[in-house]
C-alpha cells in the first residue's frame, strides 16, 4: 500500500480556519491527509504540541495563522513565526527534515490558497516518507 | 463524573450526507468512549432538528453534545443556545464535517476524517468545563488626559452624557496646541474663537472635574476599576479668589519667555499663559519666581488686592477611582536642533510653522505682523519647506498630515498681510485629502500667486541679511536658489515625550514618534489594546483638528457604551495561573498583548480575567506549563492530536 | 530495622559520588539509619556480591551515570532486580546529562573522534577497543546511544541535579529513608533565584548574548539578553549558579508539571524577542548556534534515546 502521510494541523479561529472553511464554501478538492484542530490563535500553539504530534505519529505538521500585522490578537502570529523557526532549527539539529513543519499564513478569504498548500505539503510529506520520529512504547 | 455525551450528525440535505456516510459514522461513534447517544437528521439546524436535540437530551439524559455538521462560525451560537436550555452551553461542542470535509473530500476520504474530526472535538468536549460569563463591575467615571481640543472634547461628550469626568491638564491652562493657531485651514476661522467657548464650558460644566497644572502619576488597575493618582501642583494662587486683574503681573520684576509663544515673547514669573486661559487665573512659576524660597520678593502679593497668592501652598495627591481612561496628550514638533542641513538653532530667520503660528495670531508676540526676527523688517520674500523632518528616513518615516494643509494657509495669510511679498513653496507631495482640503489648496495656488516647487530644499545658509535656500525642482530638473528674507519649516508632528511615561503607567504601546499604539489599526483605531483604555486626538498619530475631535467622539462614546451597563460581560475562556506552581519568571507578562498579565506583590503572575482576549500565546509561552486555558487546556489539545493521528 | 542501601556509578563522571560525601557530616544520620551494602566507589564491594543477594534485598539502590556500555546496563537490571526502590541518582541517571549530547553523534562518528582523528590520543594501530578480551576480561561493548536509567529499567525516585546539590540531596534521602519517592519543589528556578527582584515590567530581547559577551549587571540574566534556564528548570540549588554569576543551563531538569525541558524554555525563549522585522528576528535566533545544547544540554538523550535522526532526504 502506498504511503499515505498523517498530517495534524493547527488552524487559527479567525484567519486560518475561515480560510479552511472558505476553501469548502469554494468547493475546492484538497486531499484528505490532513485534519484540523481549532485554536483561537496561532500562539497558542505551543511547540510541546509540534513535537508530541510527531512522537505520535504525525509525519508533518502545519500551522496555519494570520498574515503579519492582522493577528486578531495582535502579536500572536510572530511569536508563532519566532516559535516555528526555531522548532524547525531543533528539528535539523535533531537530524529531522524541517520542511515536515511548515507555517503559513492564511486569511479568511484564502479559501484558494489553503487548498493549494494543503496539496502541496502532502505532497510534500508524502516525497519526504514517513516520519522516523514515532515514539517507542515506553518500558 | 463521566458526560454523557450526544453525538447528532447532520445530513445537511445531500451536502453532508451525498459525501459521507453519516448513517455508519452516527453508528459507529454510537460506542465511543463516553458516547451516550448518537443519530442523523436531515437538518439539525432547522426547527425539527433543533427538538430532535432538545428531546434526545431529555430522553437519553445527555450531559453534553457534538453536534456533526457545519463549521462552528455558521451555527454553534445556535446550538449552545439550544443545549443551555438544559446544561451550560460550552457542553456543547460542532464538529465540522462540511466546509472542511464534504464539501473537499472524496466519498471515503471524507467519511475516514469525518471520524477523526468527531473523535477529536468528543475528546475536546469531554475536558470542557461549565463555563460562567466573567462580569466586571464598572465605576462609570471617565479620566481624560490632556486637555487640548481632543481631551475637551471626550470630557464633554462624556459629561453631556451624565457622567462625571476628571480632565487632567499639565499645563496652567487647558486648550492645548489649538489655542496657540492663529486661523484654521480651510474655513479660514479663527481658532481660539471656535475653541474658547469649548474652554468655558468645561469649566462650567457641573460633570466635570477640572485638575489644571497636574499631572497623572500613578495608575493601576483594569478596566472599570482604575485607581489614579494626580498630582497637583502649587500654583501658588488661589484660583478662586483670582480676579485676573494683572495687578500683579505689573509689579512682578521676573522676566521669561513665554512657551505659549513658543518662547517668542516675555511673561513675568505670575502670569496668565493667554488671556483666555481656562481655569480663569494667574499661576507663580517656581521656577522664575524671586519670592518662594528664600522669601526676598513679594510685590505680588502685596499688590493683590484679592489676596489671591499664597506662597505656602503645597503639592497635592488627589487619588481618584474611575472605569475608563481617554489618552489626549497631544503633539510636539519634531526637535529642530535635529535638522542640521535646515540651519535651526543658528539663524532667527528660520522659524517652525508653530512659531509662525504665534506671529500670525493677533495675540501673538507681534500682534499679527509679520516680521523678520533679526530685524524687525517686513520679509518681502518667504520660504516655506514642507516635510522637515516628516517622510525622511533620516529623521521621521511617516507623513506628518497636517503640514501640506496649513503650510498652504500659510503662505496665503502672509500674502494677504504683505501684498508685494513672494512666497515659496517646497513640497514632495500635496496630501490634501480632507473635505473641501483639495479645493483650498487649488485656490491657494491659483488665487494667490504662491510658487509651488516641487522638491526637496538639500541647504539653507545665510549670506548677509538673507537666506539661501538651495534646492532642486524635480519637475523642471533645475537647480533652484532662493535668496529670502525668511524661512518657515513644515516641522514633523511627534506624540509628546510625556505620552511615553503615561503609556508607561498604562502599559500600553508606544511606537515611532511617540505615538500610542491602537488596538487594530482599522476595526479598533481609538482603543487601547488593554480594555478601558481608549485614545483621541494626535497622541495616537498625526490629524488635524475635524479627525482629532471625530475621534475624541469616537472615544467618548467608546466609554458610554461602556457605562451605559453596570457591569462588563466577557467571554470566560481566559487564562488561569496555576498560583501554588508559579515561580514568577514573568515570560507570561512579558508576552501579553493585553497587560492581562501581571505580577502580583508576591511576585507570582495573576490573569486579569476581565482583561484577557483568550488567545493563549501565555500558556504556549510558559515554560513551567502552569498556565492553563480554559476549554482550551493543553491536555485537551494533546487529546485531539492524538486521536486524529 | 536498619535499611540496606546500594549506591552504584554508571556512565558519568564521578562527582555523584562525591556530592554524596558533600552532605558532610549529615551523611552520619544517614549511616544511623542504613547501611550501605554495595558502593564500588567507596567500599569493597564485588559485583558476584551483589548477584548472590535476594531479589529484592535492597530497600533502596542509587543509580547514578548514564547507560552507555553494555556493563552498565547490566548492573542497572540486577541491582532493579535486587532493590525494592531503584533511584535514579543525579542528571545522568535522570535525564541523560552533557554526556547524552554525544547522542547527537553515531558510535562510528564518536569513535573516529575519540581515537582515530583526535592528534593528541596516538594511535597507530588504529585500535578502537570494542570487543577485546584478555586473560577472561572482557572489555564491555559501547552501546549504539546513551540511555537514561529509565528508559532501561523501571524507576521509582529521582534526584535531580549535576551532581544534586545538598539541599536537594538531604530533602531526598530523608524522603527516601522515610519511604517517600516524591519530594523536591515543584516551581521553578526563579522562585528562589537572588536576582530574581531584578526582572523589569517586561522582558523583551532585542539581541542574545553569549555569557562573555556582555559584563554581568547583577540583574535576571533574561532581562540582559542572556539565555538562563532558570524558568524551565525545577527549584532547589537555590540558585547556586546564578547567584555565582553564570546563568542556570538547566542541570534539574524540568517543573514536574514539564515533561520536556528543552521544547518548554525554546517557547519561552522565542515569545520574548522584541518586536522586529523578520529578517532581523531571523539573525537574533540564528545567533543562537546550538539549539539542543542550549536547551537540551542535560536532555538530550530524553530527547533523542536512539541517537540523531536521519531523516534528511
Amino acid at each position: 500500500m502506498s504511503f499515505e502521510p498523517k498530517i495534524v494541523a493547527f488552524l487559527c479561529n479567525w484567519c486560518a480556519y475561515a480560510g479552511a472553511d472558505m476553501a469548502g464554501t469554494s468547493r475546492l478538492k484538497y486531499p484528505g491527509n490532513m485534519i484540523a484542530i481549532r485554536v483561537m490563535c496561532s500562539g497558542r500553539v505551543d511547540p510541546e504540541f509540534i513535537l508530541e504530534a510527531f512522537e505520535k505519529g504525525a509525519d508533518g505538521v502545519f500551522i496555519g495563522g494570520c498574515h503579519p500585522g492582522d493577528c486578531h490578537y495582535v502579536s500572536g502570529n510572530y511569536r508563532t513565526r519566532r516559535r516555528v523557526e526555531m522548532m524547525k532549527r531543533l528539528l535539523e539539529e535533531m537530524g529531522i527534515n524541517p520542511r515536515r513543519l511548515r507555517l503559513e499564513w492564511v486569511s479568511a478569504t484564502e479559501g484558494q490558497k489553503f487548498a493549494r498548500v494543503v496539496k502541496e505539503f502532502v505532497e510534500e510529506i508524502r516525497q519526504l516518507g514517513p516520519s522516523p520520529i514515532k515514539k517507542e512504547e515506553a518500558i | 463524573m463521566a458526560k454523557r455525551i450526544g453525538i447528532f450528525v447532520c445530513h445537511c440535505g445531500i451536502n453532508i450526507a451525498g459525501v459521507v456516510d453519516v448513517e455508519r459514522v452516527a453508528k459507529e461513534m454510537a460506542s465511543y468512549p463516553g458516547v451516550a447517544f448518537s443519530t442523523t437528521y436531515q437538518y439539525m439546524c432547522s426547527e425539527p432538528g433543533q427538538n430532535l436535540i432538545r428531546q434526545k437530551i431529555e430522553e437519553e439524559n445527555l450531559d453534553a453534545v457534538v453536534i456533526a455538521a457545519c463549521s462552528p462560525s455558521m451555527h454553534e451560537e445556535t446550538f449552545r443556545n439550544v443545549c443551555g436550555e438544559y446544561f451550560n452551553p460550552h457542553m456543547c461542542e460542532m464538529a465540522n464535517i462540511r466546509e472542511q470535509c464534504s464539501w473537499v473530500h472524496d466519498s471515503e476520504e471524507a467519511t475516514e476524517k469525518a471520524f477523526k474530526v468527531l473523535k477529536a472535538t468528543v475528546e475536546k468536549l469531554r475536558g470542557n468545563e461549565d463555563l460562567e460569563p466573567i462580569f466586571v463591575p464598572v465605576e462609570k467615571r471617565c479620566l481624560v488626559i490632556g486637555g487640548g481640543i481632543a481631551g475637551i472634547q471626550a470630557a464633554l461628550d462624556i459629561a453631556d452624557a451624565g457622567h462625571e469626568v476628571i480632565l487632567v491638564e499639565k499645563e496652567p491652562s487647558i486648550g492645548g496646541r489649538m489655542a496657540q493657531l492663529s486661523e484654521t485651514f480651510p474655513t479660514l476661522d479663527c481658532s481660539q474663537c471656535i475653541l474658547t467657548p469649548k474652554m468655558v464650558a468645561v469649566a462650567r460644566h457641573p460633570n466635570i472635574k477640572l485638575m489644571a497644572y497636574s499631572e497623572v502619576i500613578d495608575i493601576s488597575g483594569y478596566v472599570g476599576n482604575f485607581n489614579v493618582k494626580i498630582l497637583k501642583k502649587p500654583r501658588y494662587v488661589d484660583e478662586d479668589k483670582c480676579t485676573v486683574c494683572g495687578d500683579c503681573e505689573d509689579v512682578c520684576p521676573a522676566i521669561v519667555p513665554n512657551e505659549f509663544d513658543m518662547s517668542k515673547k516675555a511673561r513675568k514669573a505670575i502670569y496668565i499663559p493667554f488671556p483666555q486661559a481656562v481655569p480663569s487665573t494667574y499661576t507663580i512659576d517656581r521656577e522664575a519666581c524671586l519670592g518662594l524660597a528664600p522669601l526676598a520678593c513679594a510685590q505680588c502679593k502685596e499688590a493683590c488686592e484679592a489676596d489671591a497668592i499664597n506662597y505656602d501652598m503645597q503639592p497635592e495627591i488627589v487619588e481618584e477611582k474611575v472605569g475608563a481612561i481617554i489618552v489626549a496628550t497631544g503633539y510636539d514638533l519634531y526637535d529642530k536642533e535635529r535638522l542640521v542641513e535646515y540651519g535651526y538653532g543658528e539663524d532667527d530667520d528660520i522659524i517652525t510653522s508653530l512659531e509662525f503660528e504665534r506671529m500670525l495670531s493677533a495675540s501673538g508676540p507681534t500682534g499679527g505682523k509679520i516680521i523678520k526676527p533679526s530685524t524687525g523688517e517686513e520679509p518681502k520674500k518667504v520660504v516655506f519647506i514642507q516635510c522637515a523632518g516628516s517622510r525622511d528616513r533620516k529623521h521621521m518615516p511617516y507623513c506628518s498630515s497636517i503640514c501640506c494643509m496649513y503650510t498652504a494657509k500659510h503662505a496665503m495669510l502672509y500674502k494677504h498681510a504683505v501684498h508685494d511679498g513672494e512666497a515659496y513653496i517646497f513640497y514632495i507631495d500635496i496630501r490634501a485629502t480632507g473635505k473641501d482640503y483639495e479645493e483650498f489648496i487649488a485656490r491657494v495656488m491659483e488665487e494667490e500667486r504662491i510658487n509651488y516647487i516641487r522638491g526637496k530644499v538639500a541647504k539653507i545658509y545665510r549670506e548677509g541679511d538673507k537666506i539661501v535656500v538651495w534646492g532642486v525642482d524635480t519637475l523642471t530638473g533645475k537647480k533652484v536658489e532662493i535668496k529670502a528674507d525668511m524661512v518657515v519649516l513644515a516641522m514633523a508632528v511627534i506624540g509628546r515625550e510625556e505620552t511615553r511615561d503615561i503609556a508607561k503607567l498604562l502599559k500600553v504601546a508606544v511606537g515611532e514618534g511617540n505615538f500610542l499604539k491602537e488596538s487594530h489599526p482599522k476595526l479598533k483605531p481609538v482603543e487601547a489594546l488593554s480594555r478601558g483604555i481608549y485614545f483621541a486626538g494626535c497622541a495616537q498619530g498625526p490629524k488635524d483638528i475635524p479627525a482629532t475631535v471625530a475621534q475624541a467622539s469616537a472615544a467618548a462614546s467608546k466609554v458610554l457604551a461602556m457605562f451605559s451597563r453596570d457591569k462588563l460581560e466577557k467571554d470566560p475562556m481566559v487564562a488561569v495561573v496555576d498560583e501554588e506552581h508559579c515561580s514568577g519568571c514573568g515570560i507570561c507578562i512579558s508576552v501579553c498583548p493585553y497587560g492581562a498579565m501581571q505580577r502580583q506583590p508576591n511576585g507570582k503572575a495573576k490573569c486579569i480575567e476581565a482583561l484577557c482576549e483568550g488567545c493563549g500565546t501565555c500558556a504556549a509561552a510558559c515554560p513551567s506549563n502552569n498556565i492553563e486555558m480554559k476549554n482550551y487546556s493543553d491536555s485537551q489539545i494533546k487529546r485531539m492530536v492524538e486521536v486524529v493521528i | 530495622m536498619k535499611k540496606k542501601i546500594a549506591m552504584y556509578w554508571g556512565a558519568g563522571c564521578g562527582g555523584c559520588d562525591v556530592s554524596l560525601l558533600g552532605i558532610h557530616e549529615k551523611l552520619l544520620d544517614v549511616l544511623e539509619k542504613a547501611d550501605i551494602v554495595f558502593w564500588p566507589c567507596a567500599t569493597d564491594f564485588k559485583y558476584e556480591d551483589l548477584e548472590k543477594m535476594e531479589d529484592g534485598e535492597i530497600d533502596i539502590a542509587f543509580y547514578n551515570g548514564a547507560i552507555r556500555t553494555e556493563e552498565n546496563e547490566k548492573i542497572a537490571k540486577l541491582l532493579r532486580k535486587k532493590s525494592k526502590i531503584l533511584v535514579a541518582y543525579g542528571s545522568c541517571a535522570t535525564e541523560g546529562c552533557v554526556i547524552g549530547l554525544a547522542n547527537l553523534y553515531d558510535r562510528d562518528e564518536i569513535f573516529n573522534a575519540v581515537y582515530l582523528d583526535n592528534e593528541t590520543t596516538p594511535n597507530e594501530k588504529k585500535i578502537i577497543p570494542q570487543g577485546m578480551e584478555k586473560e577472561g576480561i572482557e572489555l564491555p561493548e559501547f552501546l549504539p546511544s546513551l540511555k537514561t536509567l529509565e528508559q532501561v529499567v523501571k524507576v521509582d525516585a529521582a534526584i535531580p541535579g549535576c551532581p544534586p546539590p545538598s539541599p536537594v540531596l538531604e530533602e531526598a534521602l530523608n524522603a527516601l529513608l522515610e519511604g517517600r519517592t516524591e519530594f523536591g519543589k515543584e516551581v521553578a528556578l526563579c522562585d528562589e533565584c537572588p536576582r530574581k527582584d531584578t526582572k523589569p515590567d517586561k522582558i523583551e530581547i532585542e539581541r542574545f548574548y553569549r555569557w562573555h559577551e556582555k559584563e554581568d549587571d547583577g540583574s535576571c540574566f533574561l532581562a540582559q539578553g542572556m539565555i538562563c534556564m532558570g524558568p524551565a528548570t525545577r527549584a532547589g540549588c537555590g540558585g547556586e549558579c546564578t547567584s555565582a554569576g553564570i546563568p542556570c543551563t538547566g542541570c534539574m531538569g524540568p517543573v514536574p508539571k514539564v515533561e520536556n525541558q528543552g521544547i518548554a524554555m525554546l517557547s519561552a525563549i522565542a515569545s520574548i524577542i522584541e518586536d522586529m522585522d523578520e529578517e532581523k528576528e531571523r539573525a537574533v535566533m540564528e545567533s543562537i548556534k546550538d539549539m539542543v545544547g542550549t536547551f537540551y544540554k542535560f536532555s538530550t538523550a530524553k530527547l533523542l534515546p536512539y541517537g540523531r535522526f536521519k531523516d534528511e532526504s
